[in-house]
């Protein structure tokens, strides 16, 4: 298993580099030169040439792509054109809202869609069922920045419950957390129904039916570990839209994470701080599909099993 | 080829996706159907745009009338600068529908021809496909699609194009999947060892049985894309202003709507009834499509 972990961390190595390539390329093909969006429109032709060649954009694109590489290795993500702070720096102070906000995000809709979708299979064609299914394909068609302003609308303008913007207190992630974990639970339901129906319809279930075994314990003993396994790989590749949606609920809710940061930055045409920032989303969203990988492991005796005949 | 263009079985293999049992199957699903009429209400609103309301009601400022609520005269109200918001929000739809449709079949045809080559040819042509595939699909769609906006300039093309590119790795999975399935059948198999090329047998043997998961994939997609661009649109680097754009309303609407909360309930709705009736479209197409349920 271990081999397999470092073996899957090694294949991250790759794909962070294609990752920073595509992001130095698209950046390069930015319109107007680095030098001349920092010192605006006003600067001489002389200006402009002299701090481009200082920020090294008069070399050749894979020079900078090899020399940004090398800087990553030894810890150096570059600075930044506003602040003129270290890019690392400017990460490591935003990043914790972020992954707060994600991770809050994903159990969330863990806890409210899994058991809902189990309820829903288990009583399929009941009241709850298509109540539940309904308002699951309803709620899935939201989209989350909408869904904030609402709730920010009736929560905070409104009723003033809880603050609309900021991360100051705990309470603060509450309206940003339900803006996201709403629709997320919806498919999370649909998907955990889904398979919780397939597998309740096996064999192995009727079996253990016909045994005598008492219903709670045939659903939850031999029915959720095997319908759970479809379900822990949607997480995780919805981990990916999720982070995704966080750089437009952080603008929703003026939060100071990395998801504003690269959108700043991305207007202000800050490479270095868009590029850094594309690669920690990128290393975030593989550590987290990482982290699956080993679950599904962990949850599936077959896959396990595998690693293990490898190994040997 | 041509001698067995008449063989019925082979035709209704061919058109099994359009037959008459699809649109039975269809039709008894009734969500599906609220779906599909609610989808060509806004399809009616995207192509008969200028007759129900002139473009100009919806872009020219009138600031006589400016922040006025819903009543007989403005439906939906005004917005800050006296512009009709149902009028914004029917010419609206041509750009969310059009960008959504158009992105999700650009993206699908490229999609398609990708997974056709790695599903057909494996070996190295499918693991070098499928690497980038993976290593596109590692950077979050929404940060893909801001690096390609930003790349390229905001605006209607450069935004599909956005959509295009980062949707393309999520088509070729899907299909791919669903081609290595058809890849492995007998009558595959039979066409090869009658030397027939590889094009003839992708187009009329593999993409035919992998329609159902095409069309499928392509309806729910077009909900998707359609949210994503209202998304890009919102954070500022969709369509630009006055250009109506539901994204764009709701991010114009944002500073007013403790006042004017209709500048944001009704673009949203839009974007929402959009998506749901695309939505209902697809699971019923799916279920209509599902081989398990043909007779």
């Amino acid at each position: 298993m271990l081999k397999y972990i470092v073996r899957r961390v090694l294949t991250m190595i790759p794909t962070l580099l294609v990752v920073i390539f595509i992001v130095l390329f698209l950046m390069n093909l930015t319109p107007g030169s680095p030098a001349l969006n920092i010192l605006g429109p006003d600067a001489t032709q002389e200006m402009v040439e002299e701090l481009n060649h200082k920020l090294g954009y008069d070399r050749p694109f894979f020079v900078r792509f090899v020399d940004y590489v090398v800087n990553l290795v030894q810890g150096d993500m570059g600075t930044t054109y506003r602040t003129n702070r270290s890019v690392f720096k400017e990460i490591v102070t935003r990043y914790p809202i972020t992954v707060r906000l994600s991770i809050l995000v994903i159990v969330i809709a863990c806890c409210i869609g899994i058991p809902l979708g189990i309820l829903s299979a288990v009583k399929q064609y009941s009241f709850f069922d298509t109540a539940g299914t309904v308002g699951a394909l309803f709620m899935a068609c939201i989209p989350a920045f909408w869904l904030g302003l609402m709730l920010v609308l009736l929560f905070s303008l409104k009723l003033g419950w809880l603050p609309a913007s900021g991360t100051d207190h705990w309470y603060s992630y509450i309206l940003p957390a339900l803006t996201q974990a709403i629709p997320q639970s919806a498919r999370s339901m649909r998907m955990t129904r889904t398979s919780m129906l397939e597998t309740i319809r096996q064999d192995y279930i009727k079996t253990a039916r016909s045994k005598g075994q008492i219903e709670r314990k045939v659903i939850l003993k031999h029915a959720l570990k095997n319908a759970l396994l479809p379900v822990v790989t949607m997480v995780g590749v919805d981990f990916g839209f999720i982070l995704g949606g966080t750089i437009v609920i952080e603008r929703v809710f003026s939060i100071n994470g990395v998801g504003t940061l690269i959108l700043d930055a991305i207007q202000t045409k800050d490479i270095p701080l868009v590029t850094g920032c594309a690669v920690f989303f990128a290393f975030f969203y593989m550590l987290v599909l990482l982290i699956v990988d080993v679950l599904y492991a962990l949850i599936d005796p077959r896959i396990k099993a595998r690693y293990r005949g490898q190994k040997a | 080829m041509k001698k067995n263009a008449g063989n019925p079985e082979r035709r209704r293999k061919r058109n099994a996706f359009i037959n008459r049992d699809t649109w039975r199957r269809f039709k008894k699903n009734k969500a599906s159907l609220v779906g599909l009429i609610l989808f060509l209400i806004f399809v009616l609103f995207m192509i008969f745009a200028d007759v129900i309301v002139p473009y100009s009601v919806a872009i020219e400022n009138n600031i006589s009338q400016r922040l006025q609520p819903p009543s007989a005269e403005h439906w939906f109200g005004t917005d800050a600068f006296g512009r009709d918001v149902l009028a914004r929000i029917i010419h609206a739809s041509r750009y969310s529908l059009l960008m959504g449709i158009v992105s999700v079949v650009i993206g699908i045809v490229c999609g398609s021809v990708l997974a056709a080559i790695a599903g057909l040819y494996g070996g190295i042509a499918d693991r070098t496909i499928m690497l980038i595939m993976d290593t596109i699909l590692c950077i979050p769609f929404m940060l893909l699609a801001l690096a390609i906006v930003a790349a390229l300039g905001s605006g209607l093309e450069n935004l599909l194009m956005a959509l295009v590119i980062a949707s393309v790795p999520i088509y070729v999975r899907v299909i791919r999947s669903s081609i290595l399935t058809v890849v492995e059948s007998d009558f595959v198999e039979a066409a090869r060892s009658l030397g027939t090329p590889d094009r003839w047998i992708v187009l009329k043997h593999i993409l035919p049985n992998a329609i159902g998961t095409i069309i499928v994939q392509a309806t729910m997609s077009v909900g998707t894309m359609i949210t994503w661009a209202a998304a890009l649109s919102y954070v500022g680097m969709g369509i630009q202003p006055p250009a109506p754009e539901w994204g764009a309303m709701l991010s114009e609407g944002k500073n007013y709507m403790l006042q004017y909360p209709y500048l944001v309930i009704f673009p949203g709705l839009a974007i929402v009834l959009c998506c749901l009736s695309l939505n209902l479209m697809g699971d019923g197409l799916r279920d209509a499509l599902d081989p398990k349920l043909k007779d």
